[in-house]
């Protein structure tokens, strides 16, 4: 049967080398707005939100739909809205610094750091679990919904194909391909 | 040619709503020689408007103007502001139906009859039987061209209904094929057959599922007795001293108030917004709303007992590949009440996309017990549940108490409680569903709570007798004579069918009865 290549193509944007340390690693926040993933993969402008917050707000989407073999950047790419939605919006801004003030204070309180220096996914999750019926998390949780699985990148990734009609749907594309159903 | 009729026309019926009930009646009565005017309160999308993008979609045709819910049903705590999933457009929710066509069975025409007193449920039997509906199931099989009926080939099936037969037949079930649907297995009425595209949902890019969008109201509109007025929200319905109907109060696109007068008035406009539009017509003379002598307006709403099962294999399925809907079992769908509940329900092939998936599969899931699904898309088949649910007085739709529409016009909210036979079906069917997957090696099955409602059901019911219900047999309100019901709202009990095929009959139905009453100067 016909299945997807799910490989992520890899395109360096050079500019950025390197995250710091001292996080989990992944993300960081390097001098003023830029906040950027490791290697320099994606890197993004922030000028609303404190560059650290939206740190952690691509560390908790990550940590709220975990999938291995998503890179950060499209998780960043959910997230990216929220700056410009703080900038037009105070209540929003408040609520978001706010739940990662709340966020940081219950990773210090637990494990002497930052939610971005907790090492482990079950340790991050346990907090996020203390806090999901909270307004923000469930704002987070919501919006990633579409702002995570509907972007056409990653639908490839999931075997996803999209939209079929313009290559005349799937009648000679495989609809019935299915190959290893005992008769 | 497309008509236009002038505003003060009394001599017009006038249709308020263009899907599968609004949509065929006006297009009947059109072809009967009947000048008609339906008011559809969303806009005029063509095909080349519909795009393989669920999102899209959704943004572009959803009703999505503001509705409460309350009650203990699960769509309440996932999605408060959406009771249901319905589309406000040229052509109603046929835009985006599925396409199952199936009759009702003669037992659910008889639901009180057949199920007894079921506590807490406010059943009854239809005041029409099997046999009368028989020739009007025919005439609708026929033009909405449904395939096993007819002379017309099942459509093939593709890898999500494959992985379900697999599993019917070991668990022993015997009736399960392709279904029997309103999509085209080959060019017939103009249109042509079903290029496996998938998202049925978003709206057909080949027309190949019927829709009285370009099916039927073209049809209509070229005998020059027809006009469709898109973006006219009909906010009330008028009546005269003596209690008859005599018009309209619409909003157009800008909100700008217009009078349509009218002969009669047939309102379709879903099982919300019909008795919503019934209660907001209240008057000195009819203080509950029109037609609502009994106190049922709004009352009885039903929705189908629904689920989905999602299952993942070790191998790949790609569900959403081909038609949505084309693969059902209907060996549940029998009354048998030593399963522990009164009525039966259908197994139907469903998929959804990426996007949909990762809304509806587990609504407010999140961690990896979620998105180790979603990490398994496509290697996922599935399944919808659908089954009839029991009426209950105090399932309903109320008008708001403070919260109002664009026009200043009280929103509807929509009260649900699941009866405990709705639930005993669901689970039962459930684990009937897991079951088929189980039996061809799935890895994990997900019991998928109900989506917003697509069947909408049950507000304005037939019934004999007057103080039972709002309309007659003829979809006629019982209290006044030159009001009709044309939607599926006036279904006394839902049955364990998709509705659709049921609503087109009976418009058909409605539409000779209307022409006989226009002739004898009844109405």
């Amino acid at each position: 049967m016909r299945t997807l290549d799910k490989r992520t193509k890899v395109t360096r944007r050079g500019f950025l080398k390197t995250a710091g340390a001292g996080t989990a690693g992944i993300i960081a926040v390097v001098n003023g707005g830029i906040v950027m993933g490791a290697g320099g993969a994606w890197a993004m402008e922030v000028k609303h939100l404190r560059p650290g917050s939206m740190a952690t707000l691509v560390q908790m989407a990550r940590d709220i739909y975990p999938h291995d073999h998503l890179a950060d950047k499209y998780y960043a790419q959910a997230m990216i809205g929220y700056d410009a939605s703080a900038g037009d919006d105070a209540d929003l801004k408040a609520m978001l610094e706010a739940g990662v003030d709340f966020v940081d204070a219950t990773a210090s309180a637990r494990h002497g750091g930052g939610y971005l220096s907790v090492a482990w996914e079950e340790d991050r999750v346990a907090i996020l679990k203390s806090m999901e019926d909270s307004p923000f998390f469930q704002k987070i949780r919501g919006g990633l919904v579409t702002g995570l699985y509907n972007q056409p990148e990653v639908w490839a990734k999931f075997g996803y194909e999209g939209a079929s009609a313009e290559q005349g749907g799937y009648i000679s594309r495989g609809f019935d391909d299915i190959d290893w159903l005992e008769a | 040619m497309a008509q236009s009729f002038d505003m003060n026309d009394d001599s017009v019926v006038v249709v308020i709503g263009s899907g599968a009930g609004g949509g065929t009646l006006g297009t009947q009565l059109a072809l009967k020689g009947i000048r008609t005017v339906i008011l559809e309160a969303g806009g005029r999308h063509e095909i080349d408007d519909f795009e393989n993008d669920e999102w899209g979609m959704f943004g572009k045709i959803s009703w999505l103007d503001a509705r409460t819910t309350s009650g203990d049903w699960r769509v309440a705590k996932d999605f408060p502001g959406l009771p249901a999933w319905i589309v406000k457009a040229v052509g109603g929710s046929t835009v985006h139906w599925a396409g199952a066509s199936l009759r009702f069975q003669e037992h659910e025409f008889k639901a009180q009859s057949t199920y007894g007193n079921v506590a807490g449920a406010n059943l009854l039997d239809w005041p029409i039987t099997l046999q009368e509906m028989a020739p009007y199931y025919a005439q609708a099989e026929d033009r909405m061209g449904v395939t096993r009926t007819n002379g017309i080939d099942g459509l093939p099936g593709n890898n999500n209904f494959k992985v379900m037969k697999a599993g019917a037949d070991k668990l022993g079930y015997k009736d399960c094929h392709t279904g029997r649907m309103a999509i085209n297995s080959a060019d017939r009425d103009g249109r042509g057959a079903c290029q496996q595209i998938g998202f049925c949902f978003q709206g057909c890019k080949t027309g190949a599922k019927w829709s009285t969008l370009y099916a039927e109201i073209p049809k209509g509109e070229e005998t020059g007795k027809l006009e469709v007025r898109p973006n006219a929200q009909v906010l009330q319905i008028e009546h005269d001293a003596s209690g008859k109907v005599t018009g309209v109060i619409y909003a157009d696109a800008e909100g700008k108030q217009h009078r349509q007068k009218a002969r009669a008035v047939a309102v379709a406009g879903n099982s919300i917004e019909s008795p919503r539009l019934l209660l907001n017509s209240a008057s000195s003379m009819f203080p509950d709303g029109l037609a609502n002598s009994s106190g049922q307006v709004g009352r009885n709403y039903m929705r189908h007992m629904t689920g989905s099962v999602y299952a993942t294999f070790d191998r790949p399925v790609h569900m959403y590949r081909g038609t949505t809907m084309a693969g059902i079992i209907t060996d549940e769908s029998i009354n048998d009440p030593s399963r522990g509940f009164v009525g039966g329900y259908e197994m139907e092939t469903l998929s959804l996309g990426l996007p949909f998936m990762a809304a509806f599969l587990n609504p407010g899931g999140w961690g990896r017990s979620f998105t180790s699904a979603m990490d398994m898309y496509d290697h996922m088949a599935g399944m919808w549940l659908v089954g009839e649910d029991m009426p209950q007085e105090s399932n309903r739709i109320t008008l708001h108490a403070s919260m109002k529409d664009q026009h200043g016009l009280p929103i509807p909210d929509v009260h649900f409680d699941d009866h405990p036979n709705d639930i005993a079906m669901r689970n039962h069917a459930y684990q009937q569903g897991a079951a088929v997957y189980d039996a061809v090696g799935a890895v994990r099955t997900f019991p998928t709570p109900p989506y917003p409602s697509t069947h909408n059901l049950g507000t304005n019911r037939m019934s004999e007798k007057a103080r039972d219900g709002v309309v007659n047999k003829w979809g006629q309100t019982h209290d006044i004579a030159n009001l009709f019901v044309s939607d599926g709202s006036q279904f006394t009990t839902g049955a364990s069918e998709n509705p659709t095929l049921t609503i087109v009959a009976l418009a058909l139905r409605q539409a000779d009865y209307i022409a006989e009453q226009m002739g004898k100067n009844a109405i």
